[in-house]
């Protein structure tokens, strides 16, 4: 859908007529704001779809942007060209919000790439994402150890050892986080590269290494989470 | 969401729950997750050398109900069957049986993916190969 739009013809500017770039708020003919059309993130920022971004120009365009959609700015201006900048605010606060998060920017991309994360798989995608078999190993213990640190609660009793080796365990797992993300940001210049070239094969092998480290670390997140939660409850 | 009856008896009591000896040689361990809801399922299998048949099953699975009730399903249509016919065990079995909605299917296809990874590695344990189990992952 998103990428139809892309391919689409540039929309007219409903006040002066002149083309308007897909996603962009404003006319840069006249200045008058544009009704919201469905456009993407990148689009409506004018930026290429890849992941190395210079965030500082983002939040400068981002102040731009929203000192012009104030409603002050269109206090006069009709009550729709009102509703419109009331809704492109909104829509650049999201995109605004998406793309300076660096794990929010690489998910966003990959899903308008078609990629569908576990969260928001829908009823027909019965098929779950697989986990390296030495990482189960490891979270199945943590869970073990997390049951009976939950049942010593329940209990009232405390087991100082078992305390410490969760800690450690949390740590570990923060550990690995680290690595994963640092992982997926040497992955953002192989797609911008591929992006660049247009070479399909390598955005695909780009795309799918992402993926592959964005659902492990979502595992991982969950984990230490559910160790912190545990651990201060006790 | 209100999980059937079936799923709410095997959670509040589900059937088979432990572990068995996985360095021993009739013991088949599978162990699979699925980042979903951060599920994590063991299913252990004893099988008898002689016959071929699973005597025992056991599971552990930390995760959400329909989870818990799937494997604990699973252990109890495995016990008794061979290691042949429990391969013809399906996720749709258990999502029929369980009564499980849409969104916990991948619950089920976990049980079936455990099943498969327990029998899968009693046969690497004891050196069986055979022609029923390529048929069945093609099948799958």
């Amino acid at each position: 859908m998103q990428a139809a739009e892309r391919v689409s013809a540039p929309a007219k500017c409903w006040s002066c007529g002149q083309e308007v770039a897909n996603g962009q708020p404003f006319c840069s003919s006249c200045a008058k704001v544009q009704p919201p059309r469905q456009a993407g993130y990148f689009d409506m920022f004018d930026l290429p779809q890849k992941l190395n971004l210079d965030v500082q120009a983002l939040e400068k365009q981002f102040y731009r942007y929203s000192r012009k959609l104030h409603p002050d700015v269109h206090a006069r201006a009709s009550q729709q060209e009102q509703e419109w900048s009331l809704s492109q605010a909104s829509l650049l606060n999201d995109a605004y919000r998406t793309l300076k998060n660096p794990l929010e920017r690489t998910k966003y991309l990959l899903k308008l790439e078609g990629v569908q994360f576990e969260d928001e798989r829908g009823p027909g995608n019965t098929n779950p994402s697989k986990v390296p078999a030495g990482l189960l190993e490891e979270v199945f213990e943590l869970n073990m150890q997390l049951e009976e640190l939950r049942q010593n609660q329940k209990l009232g009793e405390d087991d100082p050892q078992l305390r410490r080796d969760l800690e450690g365990a949390k740590d570990h797992f923060a550990a690995q986080l680290n690595l994963l993300d640092e992982q997926i940001r040497s992955l953002w210049s192989a797609w911008d590269a591929a992006w660049e070239q247009s070479d399909e094969a390598k955005k695909t092998a780009a795309k799918e290494a992402m993926t592959a480290l964005l659902q492990r670390r979502s595992y991982l997140q969950n984990l230490v989470r559910d160790v912190s939660e545990t651990l201060k409850e006790s | 969401m209100a999980y059937s009856d079936k799923v709410i008896d095997h959670y509040n009591n589900p059937r088979n729950v432990g572990q068995m000896d996985k360095s021993k040689s009739e013991v088949g361990t599978g162990l699979v997750g699925a980042p979903e809801c951060g599920d994590v399922m063991r299913l252990q299998i004893r099988v008898n050398p002689e016959t071929q048949v699973i005597e025992e099953a056991k599971f552990k699975t930390f995760g959400c109900g329909s989870a818990i009730a799937s494997s604990s399903l699973a252990t109890e249509w495995v016990k008794g069957k061979t290691v042949a016919e429990a391969m013809q065990i399906k996720n749709t079995d258990i999502v029929k049986e369980l009564a499980l909605p849409p969104v916990k299917i991948h619950c089920s296809v976990l049980a079936e993916d455990a099943i498969r990874a327990a029998i899968g590695d009693w046969k690497k344990k004891n050196g069986v190969t055979e022609a029923a189990e390529v048929t069945a992952s093609v099948a799958h």
